[in-house]
């Protein structure tokens, strides 16, 4: 039976993976995620989850010992953040391109020096060219939502790929909301058992994975990953559909989700927790007169150009918010990629909430503010201190 | 041998490695010790590359490779995905060997924490050092493992240097500290002594480590028709000696009658062709030490 629980967003990510019958678990604890592993340790304890979990000494032989899992066959699971993240860089690539489809969550966190345990996505965004599906959820719903969701898209045989649920450390990390829990039988009948269809390894099958791949194959392994993620926008926005049908929630059409676009010659473009703040900042604005509009992002990976530009067509000031920055370029990753989008369009990128910089509603009316004036393309950094 | 082992050749003739190498011994062997219910894990490293430039693959057996640095991690993440398999009812009654096969710079460099995690977890791998003393692949740059003296890309014989200016990192007593219930020595040279260590390791429940000695023809500067021969005087000096650690019992496997001299080993590898007959000697007492705290007089 579906009931509701008042939890925080490690939490619900370690009931998803629970609900979604995962059957290994490597992972190892860094804050702000390790609520998340510790939970999971807790239910297998305690005889509700009956999944392996493998206690790693590394970052980078937890996404080791889950490829090698995932390749016999099996659903696995790890969790991490900032330095972990970084430290498993090698092997997300080795992920993808082996396409297993392991699922993956990430606390998002700054990543050092100096070290930094608080909220941006530097790290993540660091990571966005590994051929890895990124979606980033707004609240502790979305976070065990995604985390089932993430399950049914990696496996799709359209896309077998791996999926990072991507969620704003401290601020869904520690903080607890209501969030339903859906039926354990009813997920369970929604992903099935997880079983590959093309290689894995067996004795009784024996197959090379993971072979040497030379100039005449390997450019062509990379086009795969690159039409396979591409196909994940469909099967992304068919899950998202699937789920609304089972589960009555759903996520604007997968990729994006839209707020007040309609008549909005203002629009905001972000990702994470501080979309729900824009949301609020919107309706104060509202009332005022103003009418101001949020394109949220949840998907960094695959980039939902068409539905950006289809939803932005008529938006004359766009600002997008980064939480992370291109060193040299003085832009943010979603500032630079909306640009390459939008060619015509004037857009400013707002360089906010490093390292855990509070993203207030004023800091969001200055955005606005700045925004409305500007004449041209600019980045501006909020928040800074005088 | 030929009555306990397969004819079977779990490892296809016509890979890419070179004339002599010890390495595609050590493998035919331990796959035939091993038999069918396997799964090989490699490293980054000579073994991987020559084996498996796609579309060919020279492994009859189930095999991956990840990186180099992980073979402990990736057969460690193995072999619980089965133990789940086995939930389901894969594999019924059938005990499947997770076998990392990986090498010296794979295990005691830059996997070596892999390698301790997984030991440490109590896994039920057979986790197979090959021993070429050297980063071949990437073109005979120094490991842990290169003995010393020895002269490798990063550690060259010159006019102010002999080589490799450290010992030998000691692998499989190392091994033996993590308290797992198998450890054992072999080389390539010794078959009948190396599969039947490879079998016990497969049949013992938990963690075993194997540390093969793998003469390299490239690496070490011989002719390719002399390995097993190197590798014999490897053991018979004693600069290289057999034993197993069996649940905490330390037993010696081969007991050379009476210890060659070690410059018969040296004098045949160009890597040593910088020693002279005083740096030998040096050599020689390190040997003896090392014998001597083994048993092995
Ligand atoms: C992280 C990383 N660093 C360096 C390399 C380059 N590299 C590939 S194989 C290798 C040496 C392998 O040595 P060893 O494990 O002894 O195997 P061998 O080639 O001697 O059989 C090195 C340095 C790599 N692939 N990955
Ligand atoms: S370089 Fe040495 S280890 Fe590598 S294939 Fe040749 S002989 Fe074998
Ligand atoms: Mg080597």
């Amino acid at each position: 039976m579906e009931r509701v629980d008042v939890i925080t967003g490690t939490t619900a990510a370690a009931i998803g993976v629970k609900l979604s019958n995962v059957e290994v678990i490597a992972a190892y604890p860094i804050t702000p995620q390790s609520e998340c592993v510790e939970m999971l340790a807790k239910f297998i304890a305690d005889g509700e989850f009956d999944a392996e979990y493998i206690k790693v000494e590394s970052e980078h032989s937890a996404m080791a010992a889950c490829i090698g899992a995932s390749a016999t066959g099996v659903r696995t699971f790890t969790a991490t953040a900032a330095q972990g993240l970084a430290l498993m860089h090698e092997m997300l690539y080795i992920a993808s391109g082996m396409r297993l489809p392991i699922v993956m969550l990430n606390t998002n966190r700054a990543l050092s020096a100096p070290i930094n345990i608080w909220c941006d996505h530097q790290d993540s965004v660091t990571e966005r060219d590994t051929g890895w599906i990124q979606i980033y959820a707004q609240n502790n719903q979305e976070t065990l939502d995604s985390i089932i969701q993430a399950y049914k898209i990696a496996e799709d045989e359209d896309v077998l790929l791996p999926v990072m649920v991507c969620i704003d450390g401290f601020i869904l990390t520690h903080t607890v909301e209501p969030v339903y829990i859906p039926d354990e039988r009813k997920v369970r009948d929604y992903l099935g058992i997880y079983e590959p269809k093309h290689a894995y390894l067996d004795p009784d099958r024996p197959i090379t994975q993971g072979p040497v791949g030379v100039p005449e194959c390997y450019m062509e392994t990379r086009k795969q990953i690159n039409d396979a993620i591409e196909r994940a926008k469909e099967v992304i926005k068919r899950v998202n559909e699937e789920y609304y049908q089972l589960f009555n929630r759903r996520y604007g059409n997968g990729l994006v989700e839209g707020y007040n676009l309609e008549n909005a010659d203002t629009v905001l473009v972000a990702m994470g927790s501080v979309c729900e703040t824009i949301r609020y900042v919107i309706d104060r604005l509202k009332k005022k007169g103003k009418n101001i509009g949020l394109l949220r992002i949840r998907t960094f990976r695959p980039f939902p150009k068409e539905e950006i530009k289809e939803m932005l067509e008529g938006a004359e000031n766009i600002g997008v918010l980064d939480r992370n920055i291109s060193f040299g370029l003085n832009m943010g990753a979603l500032g630079t990629e909306i640009m390459a989008t939008l060619r015509d369009k004037k857009i400013c990128n707002y360089i906010v909430g490093l390292g855990g910089r509070d993203i207030t509603p004023r800091n969001i009316e200055e955005i606005v503010k700045h925004l409305e004036e500007s004449k041209d393309v600019e980045t501006k950094w909020i928040g800074l201190k005088e | 041998m030929g009555k306990r082992f397969p004819r079977e050749e779990l490892l296809a003739p016509g890979h890419r490695g070179c004339a002599g190498c010890g390495a595609s011994i050590l493998v035919r062997m331990a796959l035939k010790a091993a038999g069918r219910d396997v799964i090989v894990v490699n490293s980054t490293g000579c073994l991987e590359v020559f084996t498996t430039p796609y579309p060919e693959t020279a492994w009859r057996v189930p095999w991956i490779h990840t990186a180099f640095e992980c073979g402990g991690a990736v057969a460690s993440g193995i072999e619980r995905a089965i133990k789940a398999l086995k939930k389901r009812g894969k594999f019924k009654d059938r005990k499947i060997t997770v076998m990392p096969i990986i090498g010296d710079g794979g295990t005691a460099d830059i996997g070596f924490q892999a390698l301790s995690g997984a030991l440490e977890r109590g896994h039920d791998i057979v986790y197979i050092m090959y021993d070429n003393e050297a980063y071949m692949n990437t073109g005979v740059q120094r490991s842990s493992a290169t003995p010393l003296f020895a002269s490798a890309t990063t550690a060259p014989a010159g006019k102010r240097s002999k080589g490799e200016d450290r010992p030998k990192k000691d692998m499989a007593m190392i091994a033996a500290a993590h308290g797992i219930p198998y450890v054992a020595t072999a080389c390539i040279s010794y078959p009948e002594d190396l599969m039947k260590k490879v079998k016990k390791a497969c049949e013992i429940e938990g963690p075993a480590f194997i540390h093969v000695l793998q003469p390299c023809t490239v690496g070490w500067g011989y002719n390719p028709e002399d390995t097993i021969k190197i590798g014999r005087l490897a053991v018979e000096t004693g600069f290289f000696p057999l034993y197993e650690i069996e649940h905490g019992e330390f037993r010696i496997t081969y007991r050379p009658a009476k210890r060659k001299p070690l410059k018969e080993y040296i004098r045949m590898q160009k890597r040593y062709r910088h020693l002279t007959d005083e740096d030998i000697e040096i050599l020689q007492k390190y040997v003896d030490e090392r014998c001597k705290l083994l048993g092995l007089e």
